[in-house]
């Protein structure tokens, strides 16, 4: 018998600490079959964010940075000068992404950073213990929001794959989930072509994976994707939102 | 013939692959109960898996090794 199956290289045996049916962990499981892909897991450096996703640095095999809260990007714009030849990635949660890093954000995208962002979108503050995020859905009963988060008092939600695409520096902007096998390997072919672009020198690349948090969420981790396919993809469609090159801007104003 | 093996200390018993076989031939153990506390997955009928990989797909702590 043949292996079909098996945890890639990358990924270190180090047993994750997420929550039972967490879906940080098989996005996880696809940054490092990408890596072993496209073998680069030697010169490859991930920033990892504040929030639940803090630990990633000891489950991903390559070299790993630990960023200060929201500045991830920033770190990777340095490590993108420093290491001209690396493979450079930030993998943040929607607290770090979305709210604190906002600006970081914005300014690495339309600075047309080559660096490949993986964003983990499930509308709360999962390692805090649940408040509203930036990206908690009208309505969402969260702790801060006891009473459904109400768009008179804490505003709308953001959008950043919408916000981004924008931004001339971007290359990449997909809104991908893993609710189910299919939209897992979507997934894994989107955040390959974030790394894959970035390689080619493109430009910035973000991959927003809608994910669940079953804890506070309140739910069961199947219950958790049932919810995420009724709620949060109505309010943040699927699908790529950007897909170009940003050396095709560049060359006209060369000339 | 296929099998799957699922690492029972890994494994915190979330359901996902219980939910996404579409042969409904893995269930938690009633028996077993891991270091950690949680009830593992397991496969209940040898000769029904078609090593689909469907779970380990779903699996978010890479617990389960798919062989065909």
């Amino acid at each position: 018998m043949d292996v079909v199956f098996k945890k890639p290289h990358a990924l270190t045996d180090a047993p994750l600490h997420y929550c039972p049916g967490c879906t940080h962990g098989i996005v996880h499981r696809l940054v490092a079959e990408v890596l072993d892909e496209l073998g680069v897991e030697g010169k490859a450096v991930g920033v990892a964010s504040v929030g639940c996703s803090v630990m990633s640095y000891n489950y991903f095999g390559c070299d790993m940075v630990q960023a200060p809260h929201g500045r991830a990007q920033a770190v990777a714009t340095g490590l993108r000068r420093a290491l001209p030849d690396g493979v450079i990635f930030t993998y943040q949660g929607d607290g770090d992404l979305a709210a604190i890093g906002t600006a970081e954000t914005v300014h690495a995208a339309t600075r047309g950073e080559n660096i490949t962002v993986i964003f983990i979108n499930n509308a709360i503050y999962g390692m805090t213990g649940g408040q509203m995020a930036p990206t908690s859905l009208p309505g969402q009963t969260t702790q801060t929001t006891p009473y459904g988060r109400d768009v008179n008092s804490a505003g709308f939600p953001v959008r950043v794959c919408e916000m981004l695409s924008t931004l001339d520096g971007v290359a990449l902007a997909q809104r991908v989930t893993v609710d189910s096998v299919k939209n897992v390997k979507t997934a894994k072919a989107a955040i390959k072509k974030a790394f894959q672009n970035q390689i080619e020198g493109k430009g910035y690349s973000i991959v927003e994976v809608l994910s669940t948090c079953p804890t506070n969420w309140g739910l069961s981790p199947v219950d958790a994707l049932e919810w995420l396919r009724q709620n949060m993809i109505p309010y943040y469609p699927l699908g790529v939102y950007k897909d170009g090159d940003k050396r095709d801007l560049m060359k006209g104003d060369k000339e | 013939m296929a099998k799957i093996i699922v690492d029972e200390n890994v494994c915190k018993g979330c359901a996902l692959c219980v939910n996404t076989c579409p042969k409904k031939i893995i269930a938690l153990s009633k028996s077993k109960i891991n270091a950690k506390g949680y009830h593992p997955a397991e496969l209940t009928d040898e000769n029904a898996c078609i090593g689909c990989a469907f779970c380990a797909t779903m699996c978010p702590d890479t617990a389960i090794t798919v062989y065909r």
